[in-house]
């Protein structure tokens, strides 16, 4: 007899106390090892032979907004933030009309007042306000920015540009691209023969093109099929190829999620009398697209940082603008072209890491936890 | 396990289980069904009179899931027919959806929606399916999760209950569309032992209260102190029926003697 028998229960106990402190952490991770301590010891001096520079350039040695086009032509200077705040509405508003700027100003007001509640999942109003971000913005931004209606001075979309036309590629090709590419997954598992075989075709040679093919067709190839005198606006047709491309990928990610739901969950459904939209719409799809939350958000970061390829057609989206400010002789300095880039790279990184970890809150808000 | 083990000890009421000599709730004639090359169901005949209490048992691989399954046409027959209250199963999705609606279905695994609550889990195919208000439907949800005595879990998600409990949610579930069949696969079948008799508890009171079912399961004491036949299947056939008594007490096929010899000891 070996075993310990219990006169009465054990009471539960609290968890012993963590050991702290900072030698303790010192130790256990960076210094838990020689290959650790080796690895940190080189990191450290990566660190510190990039560091300072780069913070000398970027900041203590930079001419910020104020200084003059010659503060950036001393040889010790760094980024160029002056030609930055000079050129910055060129870089947000593209070549639209000065006079018209508080049109945009209004449409990027709408939008953050529209987007924030509706990513608050404690706001209430969730359908008005989604109703408002998904039907009405989109036709108050075209009224408001192309103008012609209610005495507004017309605006044709070759003047959009910068930030502006960036985001609106990105906004109309992400929610574009959402629901297109739900119906092709949905399409691509479909029992109809003549659906899955449309679905799957249109998937498979969207995904086996390039994007900057499509915008080649989009832009150059397809006024050539119109019938003569018949113009579709460049900006609209730029606008369909990037969603249709990316609502192919995204027609594969949502499947994946759709492979991952048990069948058990089709057949409750089922059993229930539920017809095929409300199984979908009410069982499959939320769990479906909750496990491919990162494969979405994947594929809206990219998407994002690939309307860039729009300025192979001549759109002045975000990054073609500052490419064309790298060509103004006014702010001719060492730096000037540089420091756009980095100013370009600083705005892609904030809407990209935004949506990144806004996904990753959705994520765990969404998590009930448990399967079946 | 003696056949008495895992069912209730306690005595069953029996005034409300009458079985109708004249409504049929499921007839299926002639019928057969094939897996690819497999021939799963072998011309199967079987008539349900309503209030009914029927256990299908067999081995495993016997075709009892797929019998019952056919019935709600989760799986599709290729010969004969099925005609449940009245509606014959084909591949008109409207009659599908009609005989759904009147048939409840219990899965072996729960099959519970695991993004809902379990109030939700409860609401939905009456609100959506029924077209029942919201506030009704969730006292109509309350009203049978209180029948299967866990009301205190109604907001929290499936994967926060035990196994049991989860059985008795997704029994509750068919029950708020108020079914006139139940279909039962196997509900006892994935449960820790410890909570095979709530959920049977539950199935012997929807038995009382003359609820026509059938189970698929290998509770031998609910059978016998529940149904009023049981059939053995075996290969794609059914094999024998008989009174639960004469069925344990003189089973008449070899086959059916091993059965019981293997599970009954």
């Amino acid at each position: 007899m070996n075993a310990q028998v219990r006169t009465e229960m054990a009471p539960a106990l609290p968890p012993p106390r963590r050991t702290s402190g900072l030698i303790l952490w010192l130790r256990q991770n960076l210094f838990a090892t020689p290959t650790d301590t080796v690895l940190t010891i080189v990191g450290a001096l990566f660190i510190l032979w990039v560091g300072p520079p780069l913070v000398e350039f970027l900041l203590t040695k930079a001419v910020w907004p104020g200084g003059t086009v010659e503060d950036c032509r001393i040889e010790a200077a760094g980024a160029c933030w002056a030609y930055i705040g000079a050129r910055f509405n060129f870089f947000i508003y593209g070549f639209y009309p000065i006079a018209e700027y508080w049109r945009p100003n209004v449409v990027f007001a709408l939008a953050a007042l529209l987007i924030v509640p509706l990513a608050m999942p404690k706001a209430p109003y969730k359908l008005i306000n989604a109703l408002l971000f998904f039907v009405v913005l989109p036709v108050v931004t075209v009224v408001l920015l192309g103008g012609g209606w209610f005495g507004l001075r017309p605006v044709p979309t070759d003047q959009w540009g910068g930030l502006l036309v960036t985001l609106i590629i990105s906004y109309v090709a992400i929610l574009g691209s959402l629901p297109l590419g739900i119906l092709l997954a949905l399409g691509r598992q479909s029992n109809l023969p003549v659906i899955k075989t449309l679905c799957t075709a249109f998937i498979e040679l969207w995904r086996a093109v390039p994007l900057i093919t499509v915008l080649f067709m989009a832009s150059i190839m397809l006024p050539l099929f119109l019938p003569q005198g018949t113009s579709i606006d460049k900006l609209l047709r730029a606008l369909v190829g990037v969603t249709l491309f990316a609502s192919a990928y995204m027609a594969e990610v949502i499947r994946g999620g759709l492979q991952a739901i048990p069948r058990g969950q089709y057949e409750a459904g089922a059993s229930l009398g539920l017809g095929y939209w409300q199984r979908m719409g009410f069982i499959v799809l939320p769990q479906a697209l909750k496990h491919v939350i990162p494969g979405i958000v994947n594929i809206f970061i990219a998407l994002f940082k690939d309307t860039s390829l729009v300025s192979i057609v001549g759109i002045f989206d975000l990054l073609n603008t500052i490419q064309a400010g790298t060509s103004d002789t006014n702010w001719f300095s060492p730096h000037q072209a540089v420091t756009g880039y980095i100013f370009a790279a600083i705005i892609y990184w904030i809407f990209c890491f935004s949506m990144s970890r806004y996904s990753m809150f959705m994520e765990r808000r969404l998590n009930t936890g448990h399967k079946r | 396990m003696t056949t008495e083990a895992t069912a209730t000890s306690r005595d069953i009421d029996r005034s409300h289980m009458t079985v109708s000599q004249t409504d049929v709730a499921v007839e299926i004639i002639g019928m057969n069904k094939w897996f690819g090359d497999f021939h799963v169901l072998r011309d199967i005949n079987l008539k349900v009179m309503k209030g009914e209490r029927i256990v299908i048992a067999g081995p495993s691989g016997s075709g009892k899931s797929t019998l019952i399954r056919c019935i709600n046409r989760l799986e599709e027959h290729q010969q004969g027919q099925i005609i449940v209250n009245g509606t014959e199963l084909t591949s008109d999705l409207k009659r599908v959806d009609e005989v759904r609606r009147e048939v409840g279905m219990v899965f072996q695994h729960f099959n519970l929606f695991p993004h809902l609550t379990i109030l939700q889990n409860l609401t939905l195919a009456p609100i959506w399916v029924r077209g029942i208000a919201k506030d009704e439907a969730e006292q109509t949800a309350m009203k049978y999760l209180e029948r299967v005595r866990i009301p205190e879990q109604a907001l929290k998600f499936p994967g926060q209950l035990s196994g049991g409990q989860q059985q008795r949610v997704a029994i509750a579930r068919s029950l708020c569309m108020s079914p006139q069949i139940m279909l039962f696969d196997e509900p006892t079948s994935a449960l820790d032992p410890e909570m095979v008799k709530e959920v049977l508890e539950v199935m012997i009171s929807l038995a009382e209260e003359g609820m026509t079912m059938l189970c698929v399961t290998h509770e031998m004491g609910f059978a016998r102190q529940v149904a009023n036949r049981v059939i053995f299947m075996d290969q794609g056939q059914i094999i024998e029926e008989n009174e639960p008594d004469a069925f344990f007490s003189n089973p008449q096929h070899e086959r059916t003697k091993l059965f019981l010899s293997q599970i009954l000891h």
